[in-house]
């Protein structure tokens, strides 16, 4: 009966997907229950903090300034047919404020942290330093989990901040020093267009969220990876695939939520 | 790594995050551009306003000296009702003319407001009476093909 099977098969896969996603959500509620001791031994969560923050400046610098520029350049090219270069300062900011600061951010703390983190634990997981931990009677979520998780979620909406801000140094680069588009419309156009509380503030709201998305992904599947060198590897490589898929879902729904309708 | 050095490190990317937010909200969004705090009140009347929105500017002779804070319909007279805060810096004689005005050709609208000559001043809460609405393309046309289909034909018999 090849289409008993077929069905079978399906049902498999969505009631595992359904019991995983169950399980994450279980996972992220205890997380959020053990962590007030991570927050007593602070610098549990600077450590994290330096390993996924710090560690994560330099892609986001740069990339940060290469899409900034890009930005400029490409956003110059459409708005000259229009004879309105000097929208191009509210282009860039907007186009980073809303969107790509956040999700690229995101998407490269994903890649960068969040992959780090998912082998680091499997691995510990491979070579029971969890199950050592739970023999005396250390809590690894608390000892392990919830420092990282906060220290992702602090410093994802601060990378995304520093992405925006150098992006937008990028596309002024571009645009004001190469190009020659007049200082003075760049910065009034950006600075009358931009919003604070409508533009910034749902940037870092945005970028908050996928903090939290991605740090619990990447920390279940972290803890949930089979403790084999095989194990390890697909998790790390799932970790990446689906937080990269839930961000940019995430991002439609916010921005359906903060900026449609309007 | 020594644990100093890692807080060396974590400050750093912690302050340099906070003032890129900062510089953010400062440089590129206009949280420093307009302090609303010493303003007054006041309303107008207008038959169409157009897609003037609110938090839209007000200017008297190009300077920025306001922004629109509501915009509602008022029911008893069928006008758009709009309310604009005005910097407590700039007094408007009682007679001054407020029109809704679009910055370029595809550009936003705002409310440019031309002084009068009465020698009392606004006061909070009080209405400018002399408005003129906002130009709308359709309207346009309709009144030039009007006044096209009043003209006599020149052919005539």
């Amino acid at each position: 009966m090849p289409v008993a099977k077929t069905i079978k098969g399906i049902g498999n896969r969505v009631i595992n997907a359904v019991w995983r996603i169950g399980m994450a959500t279980r996972f992220f509620f205890l997380t959020l229950l053990y962590s007030g001791s991570s927050f007593r031994r602070f610098h549990l969560i600077i450590k994290e903090l330096f390993s996924t923050g710090v560690m994560s400046l330099i892609i986001i610098i740069v990339a940060g300034l290469f899409v900034g520029m890009v930005l400029g350049l490409q956003g110059y090219e459409t708005l000259k047919r229009y004879g309105s270069e000097s929208a191009l300062g509210v282009m860039v900011a907007l186009g980073l404020v809303r969107e790509l600061g956040p999700v690229v951010a995101a998407l490269l703390f994903a890649s960068r942290a969040g992959s780090a983190m998912t082998a680091e634990i499997g691995l510990m997981k491979a070579t029971e330093q969890i199950s050592a931990m739970e023999m005396m009677a250390v809590n690894p979520i608390a000892r392990i989990i919830a420092p990282r998780f906060w220290a992702g979620v602090i410093s994802m909406p601060l990378l995304a901040a520093l992405f925006s801000a150098v992006g937008i140094f990028g596309g002024y680069f571009v645009g004001v020093v190469q190009i020659g588009v007049d200082e003075g419309s760049f910065w009034s156009q950006m600075q009358a267009a931009v919003d604070f509380r409508e533009d910034i503030l749902n940037g870092v709201i945005k970028s908050l969220v996928f903090g939290v998305a991605v740090t619990v992904i990447a920390l279940y599947e972290g803890y949930d990876a089979p403790p084999t060198a095989e194990g390890v590897s697909g998790a790390t490589t799932r970790t990446v695939v689906t937080s990269s898929l839930v961000i940019l879902m995430l991002d439609f729904v916010l921005t359906a939520m903060m900026f449609g309708g309007k | 790594m020594e644990r100093s050095t890692i807080d060396f490190w974590v400050g750093i990317f912690v302050v340099g995050g906070i003032a890129a937010l900062v510089m953010l909200a400062m440089k590129v969004g206009n949280l420093g551009t307009y302090n609303v705090a010493d303003t007054y009140q006041v309303h107008a009347y207008f038959s169409n306003i157009g897609g003037l929105k609110p938090k839209a500017s007000i200017k008297s002779a190009g300077v920025l000296v306001g922004r629109v804070t509501e915009i509602t319909l008022d029911t008893t007279r069928y006008e758009a009702k709009v309310v604009m805060n005005l910097d407590k810096r700039y007094q408007f004689p009682k007679d001054t003319f407020a029109n809704i005005l679009t910055s370029g050709l595809l550009g936003e609208q705002y409310i440019g407001l031309m002084p009068g000559g009465d020698d009392q001043m606004l006061t909070n809460g009080e209405q400018l009476k002399k408005t003129q609405s906002a130009m709308v393309l359709e309207d346009l046309i309709g009144k030039f093909l009007y006044s096209k289909a009043e003209e006599p034909t020149k052919q005539g018999k």
